[in-house]
């Protein structure tokens, strides 16, 4: 249906935008791949809505240039721009059967009828509707009125589809469906997307690239095990998932990587100490921790107590806390957390030294 | 915690002494007009076969409902206009509007019958102005026909249009016409495809009010009408204080009281009564 070429290649540079003395999104350059499937992750009042707004045509941005395809389209009215969006709440015309709704972008375009007939027909199939063709949106379920927002999006195959947090109102089971479909509608029409949530899972799970967006500014674009393994600092390490910190003391390069005094034991990282030298913060994911009788020399590792279990099903997260007072959870086997806690008394905590990674003290 | 009982008995309450006042000032006494229409002057069905056969009353009925009609068209076609700047104007347009909707409420309905004869009359402003500026040579007829009456009472009844429009273009979810727009609508083509059609409720609302008035209507037709124009209440008024003919004005008045009910009934099956304010 559509040639991976057509896919558009969005190019954002320091883009800003200020409502009033609010300033909503500050200097963010941003490259968007052709083809790719970027996130836009954040909490509410991040930015990250205000940027798909102003790549879509709705809001103008108050500095910085847009560019698709090479073309500045930074003062382009929406109509023109033709990206496809799914909003919020899809927004669907409540006057229009599902056949209508999806015909719109056809019609404005001037299609002949059979164009628009075969391609609407080919549309609704692809998103699961056939047999809904004559009913108004009111007559449908959200998982549906989902559908025809996605058919009526990309029925009129635009360089790039954008997403503003289309899931928010389905329940769980059912988002994780329409999550699978997108993905497939991904790979199948080779457009870019670009999705908007605020839930950190679903940009994990979804996008080749997160971007990761707080106050206003774009604090880290990477891969999905990219930013969870390796957050440049510390909003994005805890916003992607449970995390615990540690504090570091003499923190210096050694070898490929860095080292440092963890509660008075030696301890290696494996990225850099660039960034940091002195005191630090080492933080390392729940799962990457485990649970050991002792640390070997050289192996990675703090004593700690444990105090407290929470049983998930899967596994069990473990809350200890370590000689110095800090505290950290980890998430281990089941029978590992009960023997841990039975013992009621010391175990050593480990992790690989890939896993652990610097964060500056203190600061954001 | 309040019930939701007391609450409805609040209510009633409240809404009592109204009612009351209904009962007494209007149902009652058309009670009374009901049974002149079927008992004077003689009783039996007499003056209902008068309406259908009577060429006078039927040209009246048939005037009333054309000049009800071309008043519904321009009065929500105006109000429409105006209604947009009002409800999705810049903060200054808005309150130009708002103004626009109020004043009319200020002035009674008998100045602005007069304000529109000095206005359109032979001598007046427009035809002066347009004779002085050599635009015309004869005075144009636009008073005591029935376009002085339909200007009148569009007049009259535009800002009572606004509202019902004002509540459906409020209540309309701005993100479809930003999605409209999104799919590559232009403005004009979002207003005419998406926005009307989802203003639907409010147009129909707005009609029926505008309509429903406009079949009531007696200061100005019998003064823009200047007796030649005359609509239906006006009939009734000539037929009860003039003529007399109290059993026929009885008649015509139940005829339009139940012509106007049906209306009301169709109004309300369309339209939530919260949407017309």
């Amino acid at each position: 249906m559509q040639q991976p070429g057509r896919a558009a290649e969005i190019k954002a540079i320091g883009i800003g935008k200020s409502f009033g003395s609010f300033r909503a999104l500050d200097n963010l350059t941003l490259d968007i791949g052709r083809g790719e499937f970027l996130t836009l992750l954040g909490p509410s009042g991040s930015g990250k809505t205000t940027f798909l707004m102003i790549l879509a045509g709705f809001v103008q941005p108050t500095e910085g240039k847009l560019f698709s395809d090479g073309t500045d389209i930074t003062d382009r009215p929406a109509e023109q721009r033709a990206a496809g969006m799914v909003f919020q709440g899809y927004a669907l015309f409540p006057h229009m059967s599902v056949e209508q709704n999806v015909a719109f972008p056809l019609k404005v375009r001037k299609k002949s009828a059979a164009d628009i007939k075969r391609r609407v027909g080919e549309m609704i199939e692809r998103v699961g509707l056939v047999g809904h063709e004559k009913k108004l949106p009111s007559q449908l379920s959200g998982g549906q009125q989902q559908r025809v927002a996605l058919a009526r999006a990309l029925v009129f195959e635009p360089g790039v589809l954008l997403l503003d947090e289309p899931f928010s109102a389905l329940d769980k089971s059912l988002r994780g469906q329409m999550q699978a479909e997108m993905k497939r509608l991904h790979q199948e029409t080779g457009t870019t997307f670009v999705f908007v949530t605020h839930d950190q899972s679903e940009a994990l799970a979804l996008s080749s690239r997160v971007a990761i967006f707080n106050h206003g500014k774009l604090l880290q674009v990477g891969a999905p095990d990219e930013v969870y393994d390796r957050p440049d600092n510390r909003f994005v390490a805890e916003f992607l998932g449970e995390i615990n910190m540690l504090p570091l003391k003499g923190v210096q390069p050694a070898g490929n990587g860095a080292t440092g005094l963890c509660e008075d034991r030696a301890v290696n990282m494996h990225c850099k100490a660039e960034k940091v030298r002195g005191d630090a913060i080492l933080a390392i994911r729940p799962e990457h921790m485990s649970i050991a009788r002792e640390a070997a020399v050289g192996e990675n590792g703090i004593a700690a107590t444990a105090i407290a279990s929470t049983y998930l099903g899967a596994a069990t997260k473990l809350d200890l806390t370590t000689r110095q007072g800090a505290k950290v959870t980890v998430s281990v086997p089941n029978e590992v957390a009960a023997a841990a806690l039975s013992k009621g008394n010391s175990v050593w905590l480990t992790w690989p030294a890939e896993k652990g990674f610097l964060l500056p003290d203190g600061g954001q | 915690m309040r019930g939701v009982l007391s609450d409805r008995m609040g209510a009633a309450l409240l809404m009592a002494p109204l009612l009351l006042f209904l009962v007494l000032a209007y149902a009652w006494p058309f009670l009374g007009v009901v049974k002149w229409s079927f008992t004077l002057p003689t009783p039996g069905l007499g003056q209902y076969e008068a309406l259908l056969t009577d060429d006078l009353v039927q040209s009246v009925f048939i005037r009333t409902l054309r000049i009800a009609a071309i008043v519904t068209v321009v009065s929500v076609a105006a109000a429409y206009a105006i209604t947009v700047v009002w409800v999705r104007g810049t903060p200054a347009q808005r309150l130009i509007a708002e103004f626009c909707i109020l004043v009319p409420f200020w002035i009674s309905v008998l100045t602005r019958a007069f304000g529109w004869v000095a206005l359109l009359s032979n001598r007046g402003l427009i035809n002066t102005w347009l004779q002085s500026i050599g635009f015309i040579s004869e005075p144009l007829t636009l008073v005591r026909n029935e376009l002085g009456v339909v200007i009148g009472m569009t007049h009259f009844l535009i800002p009572f249009a606004v509202f019902p429009l004002a509540s459906a273009m409020r209540s309309l979810d701005e993100r479809v016409l930003l999605a409209a727009r999104g799919l590559g609508s232009s403005r004009m083509r979002t207003f005419w495809t998406v926005f009307v059609p989802m203003t639907r409720s409010g147009i129909i609302g707005s009609a029926l009010i505008v309509f429903v008035f406009s079949l009531g209507f007696f200061v100005t037709p019998a003064i823009l009408g200047g007796g030649r124009s005359v609509m239906i209440a006006e009939l009734i008024y000539l037929r009860i204080f003039q003529s007399p003919d109290w059993g026929l004005g009885a008649a015509i008045s139940v005829v339009l009281v139940l012509f106007v009910g049906a209306l009301m009934a169709l109004l309300f099956r369309y339209v939530k009564p919260k949407q017309l304010v």
